[in-house]
């Protein structure tokens, strides 16, 4: 093989490059070499396998190649469970590589502040150009004033029922106490109806359900200065008291070893009649109406509607689920990543995926709010107020990295789980409170 | 062919001088050292590396992304006194005992029925080995799948058969989770214990059992008193290794029951990743992880003394 020195290799990959611009693909072949261009920009995003696999779909088909014809940056999208996200985040941090964006979950970012880039000039930017922020997207994705991730969307559950099934036993809406939901729950599951819901180790639902339970009881995990553990009270031994008959009388037993895809398998087979769920349910019926039928032979989509989680005497609340996307600060891609979150972020590319959403969660900013997107689906329409009905993990104090470790040990979900399976009430309270002093001291 | 020249026995010449490096390699220690360099290595990066580093982190309060401080034996009292830990003590002992015991019991019988001559011996072998070649994480999800509250295979067939009424809940009962992973674990480990002891018993010669039959021994006493002595010494290697492993099992429950319901199935393994990899606090999870290594060290010796005591004798 000739060897080739250090000048000829310039001046023939300078001709080649030169050849490219000035004569194209004539120029190039004329040139014998293939054209010398600066090494091209790669953005590794990390995130979670959509419960609307359309979103996925559109990710990869259209916004990979639409990133690299705008930015000339190849975009490589991974998708992995929900449930092993943090594993990736911390093997990525400790290792000091990984994704160069890392789309987080609920308060997680609260974790990982030491590990992730400032963006505050991307999330300030974004958020003036698009109404603003939502407080709950604004505070998991800041700390210390400054912005440790870029709000991306909002997660939430409403409760999907079917309809006929509570018509039949006399129930035109959705029960909107705890009482009364209590009693309807009875004479479905007598009917092999039961209530579904996850009291197991899961991201979504089961925290999704258990936190606004207690909170609708008037238990709270800390007092507002966010140090002092106020679990521990008659409030809270109350709604422990009040989830056995209610787990016992009401509700499907499996759901202790749910994760969060199994209240979907079981509403669409039609073993459960009503869950907290995001609005995955409804558009799966509704994508495969041959599929996912009434005992009738209706399409089921027909038969679900969305209700917001009853109320308590402590008040009604759900828990919004804000998306983030992280930066992590170990990329070499800072300036890449920060155009491509820029970008993707960008109203008209934003707008597709939102689109292909179709309702199933709800921009960080509020201008969302006015998509035409809420127009096209009554049932879906209640979404759109999650954000503002919501509350946080670690209530009364902010959704920190306590409230985050609290969170990611499921302590509140656990100290349900645990009376559920024999525990005093008050000694599951006692031990959730044990937990959680030791997290916030 | 034909040789158109013939080489010339050439004259002698002495052996040529041997440099610095082949006379190092002639003296055995210094070859036997060049020779064990490749494991010494190995053993360094993957085991005595990570075991050094999980006793650095264990004394510090390290979380991801933070570098810790020093915190001597803190992270050590605080894992006495948490509940969690000594659930997961408590049933990581059960699930190994328990386990260990069936898959012994199991495997011997299965291993003296495939030692005996039948015909498809050979296939039959070849299929016991099966669920020790399926990666645990697919066979797992199968047995998930059938164990699934709403969905189970098993409840189906029990029920359409009449033994029950209503479903089992394997995976959301406390009791019944840890009878479902002790299952599946004795299900995948069965194949080991067999095919390990198969080996052993084909060592074993059969003038003995022949002698011991003439002399009127029953089946029994030829197994109580010719197979088993001469088979313990493979035996107690196996049960070794197997506790080993069990004891530090993780994909099993993780894919599984994820250690749930309420930490019921919670081992040590699957709580220090809960801690350390998926809450981020990295010497917690390192020092949950360490908690293991006084206890397999203390198994390892006892039996290692037990072994070379049977093999003395």
């Amino acid at each position: 093989m000739a060897r080739i020195d250090r000048r000829r290799l310039l001046k023939l990959s300078g001709a080649g490059a030169a050849a490219a611009a000035a004569g194209g693909l004539a120029g190039i072949l004329a040139s014998g070499r293939a054209p010398a261009y600066a090494q091209q920009a790669n953005v590794h995003w990390l995130r979670w396998s959509d419960f609307v696999p359309a979103s996925d779909q559109l990710l990869l088909n259209q916004i990979v190649p639409e990133c690299q014809k705008a930015l000339g940056i190849t975009l490589r999208i991974e998708m992995v469970n929900a449930n092993d996200i943090q594993a990736r985040v911390t093997s990525a941090v400790q290792s000091g590589t990984g994704p160069d964006i890392i789309l987080a979950l609920n308060n997680w970012p609260q974790l990982y502040i030491d590990s992730l880039a400032d963006v505050s000039d991307v999330a300030d930017k974004l958020g003036a150009d698009q109404g603003g922020y939502y407080p709950i997207s604004k505070a998991v994705a800041t700390a210390g004033g400054k912005w440790i991730g870029v709000p991306w969307c909002i997660g939430g559950g409403l409760v999907a029922y079917r309809k006929s099934w509570f018509q039949e036993i006399g129930y035109d809406k959705f029960p909107d106490t705890w009482d009364k939901l209590q009693a309807a729950g009875k004479i479905l599951k007598a009917k092999d109806r039961p209530i579904g819901q996850a009291l197991s180790h899961s991201f979504g639902d089961p925290p999704g359900f258990w936190y606004p339970w207690l909170w609708s009881w008037g238990g709270k995990e800390v007092e507002a200065d966010g140090k002092t553990v106020a679990l521990d009270s008659k409030e809270t031994v109350e709604s422990v008291e009040r989830a056995l008959p209610f787990w016992k009388e009401a509700c499907d037993s499996g759901g202790l070893a749910w994760d969060d895809s199994s209240n979907n398998r079981a509403f669409l087979s039609g073993s459960i009649s009503a869950t907290n769920n995001g609005a995955s349910i409804y558009l799966e019926a509704k994508r495969k109406p041959d599929v996912y039928q009434t005992e009738k032979g209706a399409p089921m989509y027909q038969d679900i509607l969305h209700a917001p989680l009853p109320k308590g005497p402590g008040g009604q609340y759900n828990l919004p689920g804000p998306f983030t996307n992280m930066l992590m600060s170990y990329s070499k891609n800072q300036a890449a990543a920060k155009q491509f979150v820029t970008w993707v972020n960008s109203k008209p590319i934003f707008e597709q995926w939102f689109t292909s959403q179709q309702g199933y969660t709800i921009g960080a900013t509020k201008d969302w709010a006015n998509d035409p997107i809420w127009q096209k689906d009554p049932v879906l329409l209640p979404f759109r107020n999650l954000p503002d009905e919501g509350r946080l993990m670690g209530y009364a104090g902010p959704p920190g990295r306590a409230s985050a470790e609290a969170q990611t040990k499921y302590i509140i979900v656990d100290m349900y789980a645990k009376a559920v399976q024999g525990t005093a009430p008050e000694d599951a309270v006692k031990w959730a409170q044990g937990e959680l002093t030791k997290i916030y001291s | 062919m034909t040789f158109t020249t013939v080489a010339a026995p050439s004259s002698y010449v002495g052996t040529p001088r041997r440099g610095p490096v082949t006379r190092l390699l002639e003296d055995e220690r210094w070859l036997a050292l060049l020779l064990l360099l490749p494991t010494v290595v190995l053993l360094g990066l993957f085991i005595a590396y990570p075991f050094v580093k999980g006793i650095m982190l264990s004394v510090t309060d390290t979380r991801v992304g933070v570098p810790g401080h020093f915190v001597g034996l803190k992270n050590f009292e605080d894992v006495w006194n948490d509940s969690i830990f000594r659930v997961a003590v408590w049933n990581t002992c059960l699930y190994t005992v328990v386990t260990t015991v069936f898959k012994l019991a199991l495997g011997l019988w299965l291993a003296v029925l495939l030692n005996r001559n039948f015909r498809g011996k050979t296939l039959t072998r070849a299929f016991i080995l099966l669920p020790f070649i399926i990666p645990t994480v697919l066979s797992t999800l199968a047995w998930k799948w059938m164990f699934d509250p709403t969905f189970s295979v098993i409840n189906w067939v029990l029920f359409h058969v009449g033994i029950i009424d209503s479903r089992i809940n394997w995976l959301g009962e406390p009791g019944l989770a840890m009878i479902s992973v002790i299952i599946v674990n004795v299900w995948r480990g069965v194949p080991f214990y067999a095919i390990t002891l198969l080996a052993g018993l084909q060592t074993i010669s059969p003038e003995l059992h022949e002698a011991a039959a003439i002399d009127g021994a029953r089946a029994w006493q030829r197994f109580r008193h010719v197979t088993w002595p001469l088979l313990l010494p493979v035996t107690l290697v196996v049960v070794l290794f197997s506790v080993i492993q069990t004891f530090a099992d993780f994909q099993l429950v993780y894919v599984l029951t994820g250690g749930g319901p309420a930490n019921a199935t919670q081992l040590f393994a699957t709580y220090a990743y809960q801690i350390g990899i998926g809450t981020g606090l990295l010497s917690q999870g390192a020092t949950i992880s360490l908690a293991v290594f006084p206890v397999l060290l203390l198994v390892v010796i006892v039996q290692l003394l037990y072994i070379r005591k049977v093999e003395t004798h």
